[in-house]
């Protein structure tokens, strides 16, 4: 688990701490563990659950999800939140879809460059102009939306598919494909998060921001960093938005951001800040998505028959039952 | 605006008239900015002043209001409701469920009756499934309350088999269609609610108790406040309050969507909330303050759109006009 206090424990204290660590970790991989039973029960009672075709679409469909849940995770460990992340990646597609005359790369360029500009922004008015985050970026929801739909014309806007496009809604990027680039992406994100100077100065604002501010961290650039991770992130969701049915689509990704809240917390990231893991969200992101697909193997089955509406209230269900079990983690932790 | 603030009051005796005056200001710029456009709107928007389109902005507003107010006691208390939304398009899928039901068709008063008892009982319970959360494990609001966002409308889904359901109930649709003196009674019905409880959080103990409850949570239990019922009662407001406006919109549409009633009505009365002046850290609860702030939000997107703006451009204006307020609120505390 990625915990500032680790960079300080002595040996004697890591020795001490097994027990606690033991049930950290459990809180940390809960979300991974989650997911095992759930891939080997998919595997155990579906024929073709364990297909490369079934992860591949599962994953690629999810990678939207992934992506904006990465960005979120910073966002979260600064003790921030990111609101806007849904309307961003709609205002996204549309730029990436006006865009894609010029090719692919111009396109996802265009689109990460709008994501970055707006994640800026955001972060300019929560870290220098003291708008609680929630508000600001409240307000860029509603912004981010307005803008997507006068770029668009109040319409969606189709993407001049080429080859690479065409790829690209097959789930392959640049010969890459998605789940690939997916934990490529996440692999950076760790990195950065547990190995370079930014990631723990990001643990430290969210464990105690003003002890970080009072041992001289630009507690300013880093809030103002983690809004812009969010909001590139937000904008490569956004090309794979506009790639998954050639249009960008000022009116998708309503409520996006709450379910990479959702996937973030499933994860282990503990809201306060400070505290988390970037491969929780991953697993927080896929656990959810996996509902889906496992309805659907369920109802191939024939014996219940789940409409898609389930969908939601299965997600809940579980997001109610990791918030529990980790109220009770959490909470064991304190007394002690 | 109703602060608790019983320390400092008796010390300050010398300061009282400043602070007043500045406590004026706060409440009243609000007021004042929504004159401002009241007075845009007599000069340029036409018909703005008839009494049909007068009617007509309130309707628009009313379940906005509603929800706003059970937002503004929630936060009040420190915390956040984010599933009202649901809720909203929860109720709304129960009671055509109730009052269509071939057992009540030849019944129609006693199917109306339980179409508003059932699912307001219903939504009230899952407001306090929201509070038991947040009380008795100690989730933080906001995903205690995701958990019904996400699960709400599923769960409004299923009940109305992901159909639309169309009705024709001029008894029930009162309550969204239907006019007292004239008055459109989802209008009456909100100036009740937020009346009710603008008295409540200046008068009652329990409103004083909900303050307290977000002033500082640890010093409320101290002095004895049942600061877990005081949680538990606003966040069954706030549920109750939000079946009551997907009543609201389903009578309007005279039909009910799962998918669409309330989508985005937490964001939104959040958004009136911060605008009218109720800090989202808690202690403080303005609650007509917030039927201003609905009000001022609504106004400038239809005063833009009638002068023939685009709702894109509309949205962006009410974004950096939340941002403003906020900002300017943020400065006069500092």
């Amino acid at each position: 688990m990625a915990d500032i206090s680790t960079m300080k424990a002595s040996r004697s204290s890591r020795l001490a701490s097994g027990w606690t660590r033991s049930k950290s970790i459990l809180q940390r991989q809960g979300a991974l563990i989650a997911l095992i039973v759930l891939v080997l029960f998919g595997a155990l009672r579906y024929d073709n659950f364990f297909s490369t075709y079934n992860f591949l679409t599962v994953i690629s469909y999810n990678t939207t999800f992934g992506l904006i849940a990465l960005g979120m995770t910073f966002v979260i460990l600064t003790g921030g939140i990111d609101l806007s992340v849904g309307s961003l990646a709609a205002l996204c597609s549309v730029v990436a879809a006006l865009a894609s005359p010029y090719g692919l790369l111009a396109a996802i360029g265009a689109a990460a460059l709008a994501g970055l500009i707006v994640g800026l922004f955001n972060g300019w008015i929560i870290a220098w102009l003291r708008i609680p985050p929630f508000l600001a970026t409240l307000a860029m929801l509603l912004a981010a939306r307005g803008m997507a739909l006068v770029l668009a014309k109040d319409a969606t806007v189709s993407v001049n598919a080429t080859p690479d496009w065409a790829a690209l809604s097959q789930g392959i990027l640049y010969g890459i494909p998605l789940p690939v680039f997916l934990i490529l992406v996440y692999a950076i994100g760790s990195f950065v998060l547990n190995f370079t100077r930014f990631g723990r100065h990001v643990l430290a604002v969210g464990g105690d921001e003003e002890a970080a501010r009072l041992m001289g961290l630009p507690v300013e650039r880093i809030k103002l960093g983690v809004y812009a991770i969010s909001g590139v992130l937000a904008g490569l969701a956004g090309v794979l938005l506009a790639g998954q049915t050639f249009t960008g689509s000022p009116n998708e990704g309503v409520g996006w951001e709450l379910t990479a809240i959702a996937a973030v917390v499933v994860g282990g990231t503990l809201l306060t800040g400070g505290m988390g893991s970037v491969w929780g969200s991953l697993a927080g992101a896929l656990l959810l998505g996996l509902v889906f697909n496992i309805l659907n193997f369920e109802n191939g089955f024939g014996f219940i028959s789940l409409g898609v509406s389930w969908q939601s209230v299965i997600r809940g269900a579980f997001l109610l039952i990791v918030v529990l079990l980790q109220s009770r983690l959490v909470r064991t932790k304190k007394v002690r | 605006m109703a602060k608790l603030d019983p320390a400092t009051a008796p010390v300050a005796r010398r300061f009282v008239l400043p602070e007043r005056l500045r406590n004026v200001g706060q409440s009243y710029s609000g007021l004042a900015a929504l004159l401002l456009i009241i007075l845009y709107d007599i000069l340029f928007r036409p018909h703005f002043l008839q009494v049909q389109s007068l009617y007509n902005d309130l309707q628009e507003v009313a379940p906005i209001a509603i929800i706003a107010t059970g937002m503004t006691l929630v936060i009040a208390t420190g915390g956040i409701d984010l599933s009202v939304g649901s809720l909203m398009a929860f109720a709304g899928a129960l009671a055509p469920i109730i009052f269509l039901s071939p057992l009540l068709s030849n019944n129609p008063l006693l199917g109306n009756t339980l179409a508003l008892i059932i699912p307001l009982l219903a939504t009230s319970l899952l407001g306090l499934f929201n509070g038991f959360l947040i009380t008795r494990f100690r989730i933080q609001p906001i995903i205690a309350t995701l958990v019904l966002f996400i699960a709400g409308r599923g769960l409004a889904l299923v009940l109305s088999n992901d159909k639309l359901q169309d009705f024709h109930n001029p008894s029930f649709q009162f309550i969204g269609q239907g006019a007292v003196l004239g008055i459109p009674f989802q209008v009456i019905l909100m100036l009740i609610i937020v009346a009710v409880f603008a008295v409540i959080v200046r008068i009652t103990t329990f409103g004083r108790y909900v303050l307290a409850t977000g002033g500082n949570e640890a010093a409320a239990r101290l002095a004895g406040i049942p600061v877990n019922r005081v949680k538990l009662a606003v966040y069954t407001i706030s549920a109750m309050l939000a079946a009551l406006a997907g009543f609201v919109i389903i009578s309007i549409n005279s039909s009910s969507d799962a998918t669409r009633v309330g989508l985005n009505g937490e964001l939104d009365a959040i958004a009136a909330v911060a605008v009218g002046g109720t800090p989202l850290t808690g202690g403080q609860a303005n609650v007509t303050g917030t039927l201003i702030g609905a009000l001022i939000i609504y106004l400038i997107g239809a005063t833009l759109i009638s002068q023939n703006v685009s709702f894109g451009v509309a949205q962006m204006i009410k974004a950096a006009i939340i941002l403003l307020a906020v900002y300017l609120q943020r400065q006069r505390k500092g």
